[in-house]
């Protein structure tokens, strides 16, 4: 793979613009960072830090002049692989429209590992056994810059997860971030992102710039805030369903549904329905929604099938750490650490993960 | 995620809440199915929901027969001849019928269930020879509330099958059974090792059917079940219809005992 080194960022959103791109990348917003457009590197945070702990998150000021010098923020790929809304089918008179919108060109910059693997499973999920040709469109317009964690945030464990905190694969560019001098070593990953290096100012990598990009990835590695064991853990948390682990933690959750609107992979959905003011178009509009949610096992006439929270935690944790291997052939995590960072309550899926292994001795097997 | 355009080509009502509408496209010829598959109806503007295929109508139309228990299951109970509703499908696994070629056959149905049943009892009528002894036990609230009364009558007359029928609640003029419709399972005839059995219905009945066929020997894999949850896309994308590692639209409706038995026993899952 053919690493080059650029000195500054700005060409780089310039070339991007140029090719027909709508750059977003992290922003300062409010008290958060957030991904939205740029219109030059100057948009992005300098300087930029974060705490993260359970339940807790908070910006910082490094002193070191650093541009990704932050871990994941409330944002992922998720807003723009999968819309937070999004018209199924329209019907106008007795036929159906199928919206066929463009898709539009964004380049996201900063993605992080754990992002890059989140979009990878979502393309297991939404190109699976019926692929969706509106997720494939938006999937294909995306130009996809990769930035290698340097300060992995309190919350992460992508390293046990298998899937960080380096980017290996399905970037089209990614960058490290080195100081001293301050400069970027610049992964060609496609066709696509060869043209956008070719376009801008870069030299070749030399040695030192490769070992210190590689020291950057090792560190990070080594300060993983948290980690999951994931040995066997397909067979042994749906085995674990009547732990009593999950009465403590259902009695700290809220059902508030915030891990599941961060998680990067979390995909459930439902569908609203509605015809305009004059009657005569029909809307179907898919948006996110929560297993969490009450509605989410509604069955008419009964009550739902996962009336309490304890039912309602237990398929969240079972699914996305084993029973989505049984469906999507891959783990629903990817160590990412938002859901911990944004639970209002600071309930740590790797400790409950922790808890619930420990206590699994003498429990049925339901598989 | 585009519903087709479906025309309601005739409706009959079943019984007060219930109605069969056979649909056909406006265009082009109806899809081939299998018996235990559904497909998604879309009511315009109020909503799409999963409805079991219930036969194939004389002109080739899809039959589906539906009981009006909520918003969209109201606003097609209401469709007339001529109205478009839209249709996704047919989705999901079927019953193994020509899998039970060879054996002795159950059928158990409670209420609503005989619907997606009736396909498979038409399938294995096509080809009586290839089974042994069948029975079609049938569980309903009241007799006022029996499904396909009349085709009930024309199978147990016409095709060598054992068609019983027990009520809940009996009226005066009941002469027959009483009670849940696994007490009819002691008064038909099989040999459990050479048995299928296919079982829709509430889940408590089917959960209840499917322990006793097993509880006599019939093995749990030959046992199917068509199972029921939350549906908003049939294509495996929403999350809602989840039983464990399954996605019932996906791997359901249909699944065997063996898999399906455990993950019932769950509470909540
Ligand atoms: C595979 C399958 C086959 C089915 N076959 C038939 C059939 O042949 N005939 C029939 O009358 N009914 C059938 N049902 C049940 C039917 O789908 C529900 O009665 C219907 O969804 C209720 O929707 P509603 O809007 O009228 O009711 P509401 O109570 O207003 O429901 C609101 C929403 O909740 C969901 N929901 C509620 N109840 C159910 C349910 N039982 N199953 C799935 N989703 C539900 C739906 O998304 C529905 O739109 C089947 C369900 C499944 C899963
Ligand atoms: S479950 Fe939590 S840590 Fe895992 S991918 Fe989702 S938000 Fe990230
Ligand atoms: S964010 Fe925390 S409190 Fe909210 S639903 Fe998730 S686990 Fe429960």
């Amino acid at each position: 793979m053919d690493i080059v080194v650029i000195g500054s960022l700005e060409p780089l959103v310039v070339a991007l613009q140029t090719a027909g791109y709508t750059v977003v990348g992290p922003t300062v917003k409010d008290v958060a960072v957030r991904m939205a457009e740029i219109s030059s590197a100057a948009d992005l945070p300098a300087d930029v830090g974060d705490t993260q702990r359970p339940g807790n998150y908070r910006l910082t000021e490094r002193g070191d002049g650093m541009v990704f010098g932050f871990a994941a923020s409330p944002d992922s790929a998720k807003r723009f692989t999968q819309p937070p809304r999004q018209t199924l089918a329209r019907m106008r008179g007795r036929t159906f429209e199928e919206p066929r919108e463009e898709a539009p060109r964004v380049a996201l910059l900063g993605l992080r590992a754990c992002d890059l693997a989140a979009i990878a499973v979502q393309d297991r999920v939404f190109l699976g056994r019926h692929p969706d040709p509106a997720y494939r469109r938006r999937r294909e317009a995306l130009f996809l810059i990769a930035v290698n964690c340097a300060v992995p945030g309190g919350t992460c464990f992508c390293v046990s997860m298998g899937t960080g905190p380096k980017a290996t694969t399905g970037f089209d560019l990614a960058l490290t971030e080195l100081a001293a001098p301050h400069r970027f070593t610049v992964e060609i990953g496609s066709d696509r992102g060869a043209q956008i290096a070719a376009a801008i100012p870069h030299r070749p990598a030399t040695p030192d710039d490769l070992a210190a990009a590689e020291e950057v990835s090792r560190v990070a590695a080594t300060r993983m805030g948290r980690r999951v064991d994931t040995e066997d853990i397909q067979r042994w948390l749906p085995a674990a369903h009547d732990s009593p682990r999950w009465a403590d933690v259902a009695s700290r959750c809220l059902s508030c549904t915030n891990c599941t609107m961060v998680c990067p992979t979390c995909f459930c959905s439902t569908v609203e329905d509605g015809t305009g003011l004059t009657g005569d178009v029909a809307e179907r509009t898919e948006r996110w929604d929560s297993c969490f949610s009450l509605a989410f096992t509604e069955l008419s006439g009964q009550p739902p099938v996962r009336s309490s929270a304890l039912a309602r935690y237990r398929q969240w944790l079972t699914h996305k750490f084993a029973t989505w291997y049984d469906q999507f052939g891959t783990s629903g995590c990817v160590g990412c650490g938002r859901c911990i960072t944004w639970c209002p309550t600071g309930i740590d899926v790797t400790e409950e993960l922790a808890a619930l292994r420990g206590g699994t001795e003498g429990t049925s097997c339901i598989r | 995620m585009t519903p087709v355009p479906y025309r309601v080509r005739s409706r009959r009502p079943d019984r007060a809440d219930t109605v069969t509408l056979a649909l056909e496209p406006v265009t082009g010829p109806c899809p081939r199915f299998l018996p235990g598959q559904f497909t998604m109806i879309y009511a315009r503007g109020v909503g799409e929901i999963p409805i079991s295929i219930s036969g194939r109508g004389r002109t080739g139309t899809l039959l589906h027969t539906i009981r009006a228990v909520g918003a969209v299951s109201r606003a097609l109970c209401l469709a007339r001849p001529g109205d478009v509703v839209g249709v996704r499908g047919p989705y999901g696994t079927a019953f193994d019928v020509a899998g039970a070629a060879g054996l002795d056959v159950v059928v158990a149905a409670g209420g609503l269930g005989l619907a997606p049943l009736r396909t498979v009892v038409r399938r294995l009528i096509a080809h009586r020879s290839r089974y042994r002894r069948i029975s079609v036990i049938v569980g309903t609230r009241t007799p006022m509330t029996l499904m396909y009364p009349r085709e009930l009558a024309r199978w147990r007359a016409a095709y060598d099958l054992d068609v019983q029928v027990t009520v809940d609640h009996p009226d005066h003029a009941w002469p027959g059974p009483v009670g849940l419709v696994t007490k009819l399972i002691d008064r038909i005839v099989f040999e459990p090792r050479r048995t299928a059995a296919f079982v829709c219905g509430p889940e408590v009945m089917m959960r209840a059917a499917a322990d006793d066929l097993v509880a006599r020997g019939v093995p749990a894999r030959r046992v199917a079940l068509s199972l029921e949850r939350t549906m908003k896309c049939g294509v495996g994308r929403c999350g809602h219809c989840q039983l464990g590692p399954l996605l019932l639209c996906l791997d359901g409706p249909v699944v065997d005992y063996e898999r399906a038995g455990g993950l019932l026993a769950v509470k909540e899952l």
